[in-house]
């Protein structure tokens, strides 16, 4: 930064020479400067139907893209170049939105109420995850065209689920569970056209949010109905949905929970998975070697997102209603509570640059994003954006579980 | 830390003196930010619903407002959805009740 502002003044007075040295430095052949898309990212801004697309090493906001409806539980995956971003807004809109050009390139309506979806491991097929009507679809990702439909139908009478979890896992399978009927299902879609789908009854009432472990191997379903998280080991599916964490709660009386915790993202770091208790205000750590819970931290509310810095050294915490002011950060080493932050008004969502150096926090009632060291937590930058939500970056293209 | 926790206080004194007074202008713009936004979390900012069922007129209106009140107030139990008495008051939440059945306000 601190070099390039002189040049770029000093090449503004010179337009002859500013030309040479774009040439120099590279050019797309419609005069766009060439550039890679690793350090980009979108901010949702959930109430104006708009994303912004980030540049994660300037700090900086490269432009809007408008038009992309209801984008309250707004999710974003990316394209395995790191050039597109498939936006899921709540409407069922389905975008596809190039961050170089900072247009949309396709644009789909396909469901009445949906809440994310998912990229395979090969980058050829979107999955998006309903609830209303519950249940899958898969979209071809050049085009958006609609390869097959998974309904979520459960029971006799033909009732359909509302889907959560989303995740795509090794093998090009999609797990998914069913809000409604407290099912996990695994879906091969080897031929996209035609999944082939593995069905587990009865792992626990109602799971709120799913989350496929870094190395792809197991999938958990967080429960809201009992205490409890359902765990399905991919590479062994035959042994089935088995549950861990049963009795976290003792029995006690659940706290309200004004906003429901979500599981994706990493919370995995080293040998431990962070997991937000429901209705306690609590962090469990388990690990994964044995599933076996060693630890509960204890933070200020009830967590939202619970997410690991990339190399695990740190676990960043923000939370519901009235405690969505504060975010904690959990040393992974010490298993505590070391640093309480008060970022901002309403801290919807945090983001990681891709090697953890610093976090993006969205704090929707101050319409700004804040980025943050995450070694000495001094404010590197601050964003205008108005009530930002979501914020996802491209590393998100490379990793499993995103 | 301390200051978060007077300020969740502050909200209870507030919500408690207006107990039974129509709420202010500037309260009401709380309010609908306050369904729009943390209500919306659950049953979707346009409230056509998310994880919570659809908050539009025809579905409240069957099942009656004095209901809907109580399930603000108190949630339900067994399900996602809270109890909102920490943050409303009883006037506060038949407020609310009344304008989801005319059409919520969008700000
Ligand atoms: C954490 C999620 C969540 C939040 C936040 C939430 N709700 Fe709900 N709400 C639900 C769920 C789930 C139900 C359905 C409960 C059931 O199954 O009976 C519900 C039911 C209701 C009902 C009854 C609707 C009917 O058709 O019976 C009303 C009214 C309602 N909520 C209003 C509100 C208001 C007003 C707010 C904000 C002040 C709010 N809710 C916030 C999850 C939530």
């Amino acid at each position: 930064m601190r070099l390039r502002r002189p040049i770029a003044r000093w090449v503004a007075g010179l337009p002859a020479l500013a030309l040479s040295v774009a040439l120099q430095a590279g050019e797309a052949p419609d005069g766009a400067p060439l550039r890679g898309t690793a350090d980009l990212g979108v901010v949702i801004e959930r109430a104006s139907g708009r994303v912004q697309v980030v540049d994660t090493t300037a700090r900086a906001s490269l432009g809007a893209v408008e038009g992309l409806g209801d984008l309250s539980h707004a999710h974003v995956v990316y394209s395995r170049d790191g050039r597109y971003a498939y936006v899921f807004g709540r409407d069922g809109g389905l975008t596809k939105v190039d961050l170089l050009t900072q247009r949309i390139d396709r644009r789909v309506i396909q469901a009445g109420n949906s809440i994310g979806g998912s990229i395979s491991q090969d980058g050829r097929i979107v999955a998006a995850q309903n609830y209303d009507p519950g249940g899958v679809k898969l979209f071809d990702a050049q085009t958006l065209e609609l390869l097959a439909d998974i309904p979520a139908v459960y029971g006799d009478q033909g009732a359909r689920s509302k889907v959560v979890g989303l995740a795509d896992a090794p093998g090009n399978r999609f797990v998914f569970a069913l809000y409604d009927a407290g099912e996990i299902w695994v879906a091969d879609v080897t031929d996209p056209r035609r999944p082939q789908v593995t069905r587990f009854r009865d792992v626990g009432r109602h799971p709120y949010d799913g989350l496929v472990t870094p190395d792809g191997r197991y999938f958990l379903a967080g429960l809201f109905g009992e205490d409890g998280v359902a765990l399905l080991d991919l590479w062994r599916p035959e042994q089935g949905v088995r549950r861990i964490l049963g009795g976290y709660g003792r029995g006690e009386e659940k706290l309200p929970v004004y906003k429901m915790p979500h599981l994706r993202g990493w919370a995995v770091a080293g040998r431990h998975a962070y997991l937000p208790a429901v209705g306690r205000h609590e962090v469990l750590v388990v690990d994964t070697a044995t599933w076996q819970e060693v630890g509960r931290i204890p933070v200020r509310g009830q967590p939202v997102f619970v997410m690991a810095r990339p190399d695990g050294r740190q676990v960043w915490v923000n939370f519901a209603l009235p405690d969505n002011g504060v975010v904690q950060v959990i040393d992974t080493l010490e298993q505590a509570v070391v640093r309480t932050l008060e970022p901002g008004r309403a801290i919807l969502h945090l983001e990681f640059t891709p090697r953890g150096e610093a976090v993006w926090l969205s704090a929707r009632d101050d319409d700004r994003v804040r980025v943050l060291d995450t070694q000495s937590f001094a404010t590197l930058a601050e964003l205008p954006a108005r009530s930002p939500s979501g914020i996802f970056f491209t590393a998100r293209a490379g990793r499993i579980g995103f | 830390m301390a200051f978060d926790r007077w300020a969740t206080g502050g909200l209870l004194v507030l919500a408690a003196a207006a107990a039974s007074a129509e709420p202010t202008a500037d309260r009401q713009r709380e309010l609908v930010r306050l369904v729009r936004q943390d209500c919306g979390s659950c049953h979707g900012m346009t409230l056509a619903g998310g994880l919570g069922p659809p908050l539009l007129p025809e579905r409240l209106r069957e099942r009656g407002a004095a209901a809907m009140v109580q399930t603000i107030l108190h949630g339900r139990p067994g399900t996602p959805m809270p109890p909102w008495q920490p943050f409303l008051d009883a006037a506060e939440a038949q407020w609310i009740v009344d304008r989801l059945l005319e059409g919520f306000p969008e700000r």
